[in-house]
């Protein structure tokens, strides 16, 4: 059953993320990069996304327990440590640089394209290189 | 802003909170792309349903191409660059503990103050190397 739910999850987010456009580097840089041509419309996919899922979460987090799972497994962390800081700052840094984050570039594997499967070599490898190397 | 899409990125947004949310309500876990599928790969345990949310995201724009008939996108040229940034994406979301869907999605609506910091700061940083660059 897990897997079912995984796979739709996976399958709507990444619907949403092509059918907003949002799995074109170029409308993401459209927003990241200010100028008079801005375009705000990444803004307004978060947006949505927020209203949807904050108003989901509040309303079903106090049923106690998920419904074909024992119990919500949410990160504990609470500290603004180093890692989450400078890992933040490298990971804009690589967003800004091509327009691609992980859900975008894994949705365009189907492409096939060389450049959206280089980079998630490389994303695979830098992910390899976080846990291996702590900060 | 001739180039804003804003009907696309309402209902767009939406259909990626309500995949975050099923995954929320009936299995309890957050919707965070890059540690779900990062985990996929170098942990064992939980690797199937791992597996499975990662294949929907490669199905998703296959589903939408089926349906709409002018779906299309642009993919960045290999070079030099896209490995750079993939590289920094992978070790920035690694050592973060998330990306735009876990804190920018999931973490913020939780009111994590973790993902809100996360937040601002890769969306400050994106901003300052996209607009110096492009």
């Amino acid at each position: 059953m897990p897997v079912i739910i995984a796979f739709i999850a996976g399958l709507l987010m990444s619907a949403g993320i092509a059918y907003s456009q949002m799995i074109d580097p170029n409308k993401v840089l459209g927003f990241l990069t200010l100028n008079t041509n801005w375009d705000p419309s990444l803004l307004l996919v978060m947006a949505a996304a927020l209203v949807v899922y904050s108003s989901g979460y509040w309303l079903f987090i106090s049923k106690g327990k998920p419904v074909f799972a024992e119990n919500f497994s949410l990160p504990g962390k609470k500290a603004l440590d180093k890692p989450l800081l400078i890992g933040a700052l490298l990971f804009g840094a690589g967003w800004g640089l091509v327009g691609y984050c992980p859900g975008p570039a894994l949705a365009a594997v189907s492409s096939g394209s060389h450049g959206t499967l280089a980079f998630i070599a490389a994303m695979v490898a830098g992910w390899f290189v976080s846990r291996k190397l702590a900060i | 802003m001739e180039n804003f899409t804003p009907v696309e990125a309402l209902i767009g947004g939406a259909l990626i909170g309500l995949g975050a949310l099923i995954l929320f309500v009936f299995y309890g876990r957050i919707a965070g792309i890059s540690g779900i599928a990062g985990s996929a790969l170098f942990v064992r345990e939980g690797r199937s349903w791992r597996l499975a949310f990662v294949a929907g995201i490669v199905a998703g724009p296959i589903l939408v191409d089926a349906i709409l008939t002018d779906f299309s996108y642009a993919t960045p040229q290999l070079s030099w660059q896209v490995i750079a940034a993939g590289l920094l994406v992978g070790v920035g979301t690694g050592w973060g503990s998330g990306c735009t869907s876990g804190h920018g999605i999931c973490g913020i609506s939780r009111l994590s103050p973790r993902s809100v910091t996360a937040t601002v700061l890769f969306m400050l940083s994106g901003m300052l190397v996209a607009t110096l660059l492009h």
